[in-house]
């Protein structure tokens, strides 16, 4: 695809925002051959202090996003830029990120090492970067993430704490290091309803304290509603709908969108509309609006009475660019189809 | 007619430390054709519930009360007959079933080898065949049972799994967070089939999930345990809507409803952490994380009284008034 990159807004917004990822575009090779585009197109921009939910089903690209914005994977083109740099693929320029952006992951057993006590575990990465006042960068990473009095934790083992705890603790290695940003990809998918309520509250607070910024990649709609300010959703490696979560949950937009919505378990009443299938194979990313194939519109003849089917069928959607709102500005709604936004030139 | 009827069912492990009692007098059953659920958070006992229902707990640990599979119970059985019922009267569905395949076995072996083991009159060719009936019932094509697991999805891997419990026709299905890894998409996929295997086949289903939201909309009736405990039950919708158990309320409110304005910015959960069963804290097992708990709930005996038609729960506060339904 060469569809032109569009314009990221003016250079004096780029300031404002702390990660920002521009026309990306990631790739791997395929199993049985050909090129897989996890990522196809992408343009985002986290300013300080925002929450952003990321949400799509698995294999829509938003991991390899997340990786690709912690400096894991490399853009096959497009950039990455932090505070408005491009963030460059040395090691040490890469350790220096990182120190900056930091990962919190779905399933906090895994992400600890059993025979580490939880103040090993924490310091490991004040550790790694060679940051003076160790002790006292554990105790307040700890006392932050919510596990108080922190001396009193120094010394357990993940095999002694509830799954809550041991997710804090994971919480507080990422905020030993002071970060701008932290990425949770389904930070409580693996936790009790009772608990995810409670880590959920503490990001808000660590938002509202730390001022950090926050990009929960989730498939978990009701989690945006809870803590989210914007919402991405995403379809196979791209953005198909973006905008402030009460708009986009609201108001959705995007067929995708409102098939997404009306599987939520809480809505009630809501007639559910189940796609078949599962998200295509990013090596053979259909032509046209790739939603097209399991589209409800399309399946419903929707799409064919409003002219565009054609379209539909043929035309890609034009890429959504980032939404770098100036000042106070309200934060656009965009979605990525041609129901919504008619495709420029008709047919002949 | 219940397929399935638990009795003041108990089970108590006896480790080195002293007895834990992992599963306290419950009373559930389960009609043919009907979908029950069991929510409660991890440790409760949703999971040794459903190990009392095919002998799988270990040796050690001591059983009471009555399982009645299909009208036998299974704690009299004799080691012979309890292997034919398993499988063949009452299967399961695991947990982390993604990773119950073998994977050097193509698809199609696998589901033939339970059809042999279990139906003596079946060949070869007679089990084949109801491996390709099988799998286009879970929706899936007959040519997978030549794949190997890798090379199907999550969602299609369950599907699998499915499959696989249904080869020796069971009269009851017992699935363990049949849906938990999977995306929402998917999820509702894989519920939608359970449910309607359950009622082409009249089969009776029990479904345990921590996500109380997904049993709400996918079975008929719920029941919500505690420390080992039933402490709510009753149709699905209806606890979900008017939870009367503050438990079951708490954990209601941590799935907010999208466009209640309330919730932005809100999420709610429920402090603390559930007791470990082998020290459960006096009186009502819930009172120390309790919203509404009083001097009365340290000490009282609770059990579930009826508090709606078809509604119980197990709470000193419900019939003074507190959070009736």
């Amino acid at each position: 695809m060469s569809s032109a990159a569009e314009s990221i807004g003016d250079e004096v917004n780029v300031v404002d925002t702390v990660v920002e990822v521009d026309d990306l575009t990631v790739t791997f090779e395929g199993r049985e051959g050909g090129t897989a585009h996890a990522v196809d197109g992408v343009n985002l921009a986290m300013r300080k202090g925002e929450i952003i939910a990321m949400v799509g089903e698995s294999g829509c690209g938003k991991t390899t996003l997340a990786r690709t914005i912690l400096g894991l994977e490399r853009p096959a083109s497009g950039r990455v830029l932090s505070h408005g740099e491009k963030l460059q693929y040395s090691g040490r320029a890469l350790k220096a990120y990182r120190k900056t952006v930091q990962l919190v992951l779905q399933d906090p057993t895994g992400s600890l090492n059993p025979r580490h006590s939880v103040y090993e575990a924490v310091a490991e990465g004040p550790r790694t970067h060679g940051m003076d006042d160790e002790t006292g960068r554990v105790s307040r990473a700890l006392s932050m993430a919510g596990l108080r009095p922190p001396e009193r934790f120094y010394l357990r083992y993940p095999h002694e704490l509830s799954g809550g705890q041991r997710q804090r603790v994971v919480i507080a290695g990422a905020l030993a290091l002071d970060p701008d940003v932290i990425i949770a990809d389904e930070p409580v998918s693996s936790l009790d309803a009772s608990v995810r309520g409670e880590i959920l509250a503490l990001m808000l607070k660590l938002r509202e304290d730390l001022g950090l910024t926050l990009l929960v990649v989730t498939h978990d709609l009701g989690l945006a509603w809870n803590i989210a300010d914007r919402i991405v959703v995403m379809y196979l490696g791209r953005v198909v709908e973006q905008g402030p979560t009460e708009e986009v949950l609201n108001n959705p937009q995007h067929p995708y969108t409102r098939a997404l919505l009306s599987v939520v378990p809480e809505m009630h009443g809501t007639e559910q509309i189940v796609l078949s299938g599962e998200i295509p194979d990013p090596t053979k990313i259909p032509s046209g609006c790739r939603f097209h194939p399991r589209c409800q519109e399309v399946r419903d003849g929707v799409a064919e009475k409003a002219g565009v089917l054609k379209a539909c069928q043929s035309i890609s959607p034009a890429i959504l660019s980032a939404q770098i709102p100036i000042g106070e500005a309200e934060l656009g709604h965009d979605a990525a189809c041609h129901l919504v936004t008619p495709p420029p030139a008709p047919l002949a | 007619m219940a397929v399935l009827d638990m009795r003041d069912v108990s089970l108590t492990y006896h480790p080195a430390e002293g007895p834990v009692p992992a599963v306290r007098n419950v009373n559930l059953s389960v009609n043919a054709g009907e979908v029950v659920g069991v929510a409660g958070e991890s440790g409760c006992g949703k999971s040794t519930l459903i190990s009392t229902v095919l002998r799988l707990y270990p040796k050690t640990a001591t059983v009471d009360g009555e399982v009645l599979v299909d009208g036998e119970n299974i704690f009299d059985m004799k080691w012979n007959r309890m292997r034919a019922v398993r499988w063949g009267e009452a299967a399961v569905v695991f947990q982390g079933a993604l990773h119950s395949l073998n994977p050097i076995q193509r698809i199609g072996k696998q589901l033939v080898e339970p059809i042999l083991v279990h139906d003596k009159g079946a060949t070869e060719a007679s089990a084949k065949k109801k491996v390709r009936e099988l799998l286009e019932q879970v929706g899936l094509p007959a040519r997978h049972a030549n794949a190997y697991p890798h090379q199907l999805s999550g969602g299609q891997k369950q599907r699998i799994m499915i499959a696989l419990a249904l080869t020796c026709d069971p009269k009851v299905l017992l699935c363990d967070e049949p849906t938990t890894a999977l995306d929402v998409m998917v999820q509702a996929q894989i519920l939608d089939l359970l449910k309607g295997i359950a009622r082409e086949r009249s089969m009776g289903m029990l479904i345990i999930s921590h996500d109380l939201s997904v049993l709400s909309t996918n079975c008929d009736r719920i029941a919500i345990m505690y420390a080992g405990q039933v402490v709510e039950q009753g149709p699905a919708l209806d606890v979900f809507q008017h939870p009367a158990h503050p438990y079951t309320r708490a954990l209601m409110g941590a799935f907010p409803t999208i466009g209640d304005r309330e919730s932005r910015y809100a999420p709610s959960g429920l402090p603390g952490d559930p007791p470990f069963p082998g020290d459960l804290p006096s009186g009502c097992s819930f009172h120390p994380r309790c919203p509404i708990a009083t001097d009365e709930c340290t000490t009282a005996h609770v059990a579930l009284e009826p508090v709606a038609p078809g509604r119980d729960a197990a709470c000193i506060h419900i019939n003074q008034g507190v959070g009736a339904p």
